[in-house]
Order: structure tokens, then C-alpha cells, then sequence
């Protein structure tokens, strides 16, 4: 495993009963990167982050996050290496009889019990004005906020520890344009101040072409291709094609052309 | 990984030193002394060669706070205190502290109203099963089968062998007690009469209320309550699907169905139970057991077992399903009203039983 690499997949199997997810995915993730995962619904691109993470429990193969075996770790591994990153699921996974301060401190929390009280307040304040959610959101619950509104807090939360590796499960599914280009920006800002490695799952054609360094798409149970997106759109398989070079695809592909002339 | 750097700080007159890196790790060395702090007008950053948002946050409000200035800043950690700049407002206001006498005030009468509103709620929730039962009648196809028979299964068969055991057990335990006592008098015969009337008039149809409410009455309110938060409930009504015909109707049904069978088992294991113990330790035989019995048990016996117990299904029906529809919000409300649900019915329950007990004496049947 070279140094640069902060997540490391090899020959890994997923199954749900005869059902076959994974078999065989090969997956490197450099430190500093912003990766996009994209495949089509119900491709596993979800298993794939949970067994990441440590939560689904591979047939086979191996996956080192941060140098650690994931595979058969035990809870004191799990718990150093939690304390890197931070995870925003699908659903969002907000703690629904905490408020969202709260659940933004609850990591802090967790890890470090010795900051006061007010200081906890405060670092979940920002951590809640960067997610671009207004602040009268702190005192509120999960069952009091819109869709898009869960997913920001849910970012906040995931950002609560200031980890060096981030997941994200679709950070922009569900937010207007103006938001999802804010929360784009706001990932490439986390990057260039803290060098934060990013692992993200999205169907946003502009975060892939815009915010990702490399884009790795999952079809047929494996990962077929890791590249640019400029290399990607060029590969000949059918799925691919399709993907991109569909109509969002390229319309997307054109507003980024447009962007990067007019920049 | 990067979080095993050092941090230190210099306090030199009104001068600041940072050294090192400032991340979450090492920010409470920091925040503790910020009293000592206070007095310091500049802040010299150029030994640090990390930090992160939290660290920035803490630097950013020190030089707010003493409007000190920030200096020897690279690059990186320039960028990093620029940006958090950004994301300072006030933040949301802490609900206001009130004084522990309005706060208990506020509860009792917040209670109080909530009281007086679950009883309208439940009263709308009896209707409206009335009303569903009524469309049911008259378009008898939109009964659902499948569902009865499913909750008949959950409610009853299933609960089989632990109310058997149960109900064995209580039988052995009044036999066994009524034995010690009536030993003194020399009519131990009489705990037969004791077994047999107890069981078949009280214990057999409230033990098994009580233990049908623990098993199915807490699963309907978890079972609707959980759907309820899922917002399946919602979308039932808007498909059309009315959650009264196809929630709480079978499950209504099918413990007004379950209860009396359910409870008619229950007294016969009990009976079977005191039978075992009189056989065993009083050394009277089954037949006498079982001649005695027919003799000292009236009908109305088990009829008034059996008129109790479709009434306690119903009532720990209701109270399950509609606290189900009460949750509201989160996992916790959850807890609570399945809890509820539990306390409730068994409350009721007796309550019931009690004035039956009372209503049947009344009419003769003693
Ligand atoms: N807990 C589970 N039990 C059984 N099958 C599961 C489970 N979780 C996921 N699956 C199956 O695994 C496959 C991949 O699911 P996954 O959630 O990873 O999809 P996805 O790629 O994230 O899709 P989407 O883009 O819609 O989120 C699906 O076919 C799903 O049915
Ligand atoms: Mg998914």
C-alpha cells in the first residue's frame, strides 16, 4: 500500500443471501482527493460505503482505511480510526430526540469530553452557519426540518470533528441548485483549508464534474473505471455512455465547459 | 496521522505565542485559560503550522473578544481564520430558564389539558372505528381476511404457551395456598371450589387480559406508532387506504375474537394446574377433582368469564392502536406511548373488571 493511499479495496464481496452486490471490487482512494462513486439505483453504491465504514460485514476480500484492516477490527481500532472521519448517510441518521446543536455535539462530545460546555455550543454554530442552514435550526428537531434541511445537518454533523476523511452518500440529492452549488463549495473549501480526503456517492452530474478529482463508477458488481471525468466520458461501455453522454450529462458537461472559459 | 503534534502557547506581557499545531486534541489547554487571556492584545501565530476549524474558531473569537491583532500568519492558516470569519453570528437563541415553581406549575397544567385531550382523542378514535366498522358492514368485501387471520395468529396461537404456563402456575399457586388456609377448618376439599370458581369467574379471562396487553396491546402501539413516524400512515390515507380498515379493524377484531378463546384456555390450564397440585400434595384423585368441580360450578360461571373477556380485547385494542397513532416526532415518543399503551390497558382492564365483579353479583349470578 503506498503512502498516499487512505483507502484501500481489494477483491471485495458483498452478498445478501444468493444475492450478489460486490464480487471482486478493486478501489483506491489518495489522500487529498475528492472521489465521486457513481453507478445506477440499486448498483450497491451504499453497501459499498457501509462496508467501508465497518457496518456491513464483507464475504470476502480486504479494505484498509488509514492503514487499519477494516475486516475483523476490533473495537479499539474502530474507535482511532472513527475519530477521523466523519459520515453523512443517505437518510441523513439524525439523532431524533436530540436537537440539531446537539447532534452536532455529539461527536465532540464523545472524543473530547474535557471542552466546555459554551466552546461545544459555539463549534456547532459554525459547523451549522457552513452547511449554509440558518440559525435558529440549532434548537430545532429532526422532525422539524425539511428534506434538503436534515441533509445539511446531517453534513454538519459529519463535519463536527474536523475529519480527515469524509463520506458522503448523495451530500446534494434533495437541495435546490443554489444549495447544492453551495454545499459543492463548501467541500472544496474543507479541502483547500484543511487537505480533508473526500469519498463521495452522488447522481449530481455538476458536483462530478465540478468538485470531483476522479470518478469511480460501479457496474456489473465491480468497479469498472477510475479517471477524470474528461477520461471517463471517452471509455467505450455502454452503461457509461449512457450515463454521461445522455442528456443531463451533457448538459452538465457543457455548463462546465462554460464555467471553466468563462473563469 | 497529523493529531500527535505538539501544541504550546507563551503568555510574554500583552503577547500570545501559539506553537505548534492547534487542532480539537489540544484546544482545551487553550479554552481553560481564557480568563488568564484576557489581557492579551496580540497574537502571534507564526510557530503554528496547524490548525483546524476549531482551533481557527477559538484564535478568531480570542481577537474578537480583546480586539487583539493577529500576526506572523502563513498562508494556509491565514486562509483557514478568513473563512471562518464567515461563519460567525449569534447564535440561536437558549430557550428561556424559567423559575422550578412556574416549571412544575406549567407541567401540572400542561398534564392536565393533555389528559383532557387523549380522553377526546379517544373518544374520536372509538368513533371512527365505529364508523369503519359500519362501512365494513356495508361493503362487507372491503373486510381484510388476511389481516385478521395474521393478527389471530400473533394475538393468539402464538401466545399459547406462555399463557399456558402461566395460567398452570396460578392454578397450582391458589390451590397451594387455599390448602394451607383451609387446612386449619379441615376442608382442604374446598380449595376445588376455590380453583375452579376463581379461575373460571376472575383469574383465567384478567390473567390472560393482563398478558395479552403486555404481548400485543405494546406491539400494536409500537407497530402504528413506528409506521406513523415513517409517515406510512400518511401515505396510506392519500393513496385511499384507510388506516382504520386495514390497521386497527383486524387488530380490533382479532382480539375481541382471541380474548374469550384465549381466556376459556387460560382456566382450563388453571383448573388443570390446581387439579395437578390437589392430586399431587392433597392426595385427591382426578375423578373427585373433576366430579367436585361440575358440581360446585354454575354456568354463570363461565359465562361471566366469557362475557369479560371479547370487552378486555377490545379495550386493550383501542388503547394499543390509538397510542400507536399518538407518536409523534421520535424514537422516543415512541417508547412512551408504547409504555402507555401497557398501563393503560391494564389499568382499564381492571378497572372493568371490577365493576363487573360488582354488576354480576348484582344480577344473581354469585
Ligand atoms: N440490508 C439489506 N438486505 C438485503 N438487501 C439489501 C440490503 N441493503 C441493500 N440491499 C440490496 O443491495 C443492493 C444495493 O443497495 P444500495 O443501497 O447499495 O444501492 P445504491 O447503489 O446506494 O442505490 P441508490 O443510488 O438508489 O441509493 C440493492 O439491490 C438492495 O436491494
Ligand atoms: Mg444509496
Amino acid at each position: 500500500m503506498s503512502d498516499s493511499d487512505i483507502i484501500q479495496i481489494r477483491g471485495l464481496k458483498n452478498s445478501f443471501g444468493s444475492q450478489v452486490v460486490h464480487d471482486g471490487v478493486d478501489l483506491d482512494v489518495k489522500r487529498g482527493e475528492i472521489l465521486g462513486l457513481v453507478g445506477g439505483s440499486g448498483t450497491g453504491k451504499s453497501v459499498l460505503l457501509r462496508s467501508i465504514i465497518g457496518l456491513q460485514q464483507p464475504v470476502a476480500g480486504s479494505i484498509k482505511v488509514l492503514g487499519h484492516e477494516m475486516i475483523g477490527k476490533d473495537p479499539l481500532t474502530m474507535r482511532m480510526v472513527s475519530r477521523h472521519w466523519g459520515v453523512l448517510f443517505q437518510e441523513s441518521a439524525l439523532f431524533s430526540t436530540l436537537n440539531i446543536t446537539e447532534n452536532v455535539k455529539v461527536p465532540l462530545r464523545e472524543y473530547y469530553p474535557e471542552l466546555g460546555d459554551s466552546l461545544l455550543d459555539q463549534i456547532a454554530g459554525y459547523k451549522i452557519a457552513m452547511t449554509d442552514l440558518p440559525e435558529d435550526v440549532g434548537i430545532k428537531f429532526n422532525s422539524e426540518l425539511s428534506g434538503g434541511m436534515r441533509k445539511r445537518a446531517g453534513l454538519a454533523r459529519a463535519l463536527a470533528l474536523d475529519p480527515d476523511l469524509l463520506f458522503l452518500d448523495e451530500p446534494t440529492s434533495g437541495l435546490d441548485p443554489v444549495s447544492a452549488d453551495a454545499i459543492d463549495a463548501l467541500i472544496l473549501g474543507l479541502r483547500k483549508m484543511l487537505g480533508l480526503t473526500v469519498f463521495m456517492i452522488t447522481h449530481d452530474l455538476d458536483s462530478l464534474y465540478n468538485i470531483c478529482d476522479r470518478v469511480a463508477v460501479l457496474a456489473d458488481k465491480k468497479v469498472l473505471a477510475v479517471d477524470t471525468v474528461e477520461n471517463l466520458t471517452k471509455l467505450d461501455h455502454p452503461w457509461i455512455k449512457r450515463y454521461f453522454n445522455g442528456p443531463r450529462g451533457r448538459a452538465a458537461a457543457e455548463s462546465f465547459e462554460a464555467r471553466k472559459t468563462g473563469a | 496521522m497529523t493529531g500527535s503534534d505538539d501544541f504550546s502557547f507563551e503568555i510574554n506581557g500583552d503577547q500570545l505565542a501559539l506553537q505548534g499545531a492547534l487542532t480539537l486534541a489540544h484546544l482545551d489547554s487553550l479554552s481553560n485559560r481564557l480568563q488568564t487571556l484576557s489581557t492579551v492584545k496580540v497574537i502571534d501565530l507564526s510557530n503554528l503550522h496547524r490548525m483546524d476549524t476549531a482551533g481557527a474558531w477559538l484564535v478568531h473569537k480570542l481577537a474578537q473578544n480583546n480586539n487583539a491583532e493577529v500576526k506572523g500568519t502563513n498562508s494556509a492558516v491565514a486562509h483557514i481564520l478568513d473563512q471562518i470569519s464567515h461563519y460567525d453570528r449569534p447564535l440561536a437563541p437558549e430557550p428561556k430558564h424559567v423559575s422550578p415553581l412556574i416549571y412544575t406549575l406549567t407541567g401540572v397544567g400542561k398534564n392536565t389539558v393533555h389528559v383532557w385531550y387523549t380522553i377526546v382523542g379517544l373518544v374520536n378514535f372509538f368513533g371512527a372505528l365505529l364508523v369503519s366498522i359500519w362501512h365494513t358492514i356495508c361493503h362487507p368485501s372491503r373486510l381484510r381476511l388476511t389481516a385478521i387471520i395474521c393478527q389471530m395468529e400473533t394475538v393468539g396461537v402464538n401466545a399459547l404457551a406462555i399463557v399456558g404456563l402461566m395460567s398452570i402456575l396460578v392454578g397450582v399457586v391458589i390451590a397451594q395456598q387455599g390448602a394451607v388456609q383451609l387446612r386449619q377448618f379441615g376442608a382442604e376439599i374446598y380449595s376445588i371450589n376455590l380453583v375452579g370458581r376463581l379461575s373460571f369467574r376472575e383469574l383465567g379471562v384478567l390473567m390472560t387480559a393482563i398478558m395479552v396487553a403486555g404481548r400485543s396491546g405494546s406491539a400494536f402501539a409500537a407497530q402504528i406508532g413506528s409506521m406513523n413516524l415513517a409517515e406510512e400512515i400518511d401515505a396510506m390515507r392519500i393513496i385511499g387506504v384507510s388506516p382504520m380498515e386495514s390497521l386497527v379493524l383486524p387488530r380490533f377484531l382479532a382480539s375481541i375474537i382471541m380474548m374469550p378463546l384465549l381466556g376459556f384456555y387460560a382456566t382450563i390450564a388453571a383448573v388443570i394446574g390446581g387439579g395437578l397440585l390437589c392430586w399431587t400434595v392433597l392426595d385427591i384423585p382426578p375423578t373427585t377433582f373433576f366430579t367436585r368441580l361440575r358440581e360446585v360450578i354454575p354456568y354463570t360461571d363461565v359465562a361471566v368469564g366469557l362475557v369479560k373477556a371479547p370487552i378486555f380485547g377490545a379495550l386493550i385494542a383501542i388503547a394499543g392502536c390509538f397510542q400507536g397513532t399518538q407518536v409523534k416526532g421520535n424514537a422516543e415518543q415512541l417508547g412512551y406511548c408504547t409504555t402507555k399503551a401497557v398501563v393503560h390497558s391494564i389499568f382499564l382492564v381492571i378497572v372493568l373488571d371490577a365493576f363487573f365483579a360488582v354488576f354480576f353479583s348484582e344480577i344473581g349470578w354469585v
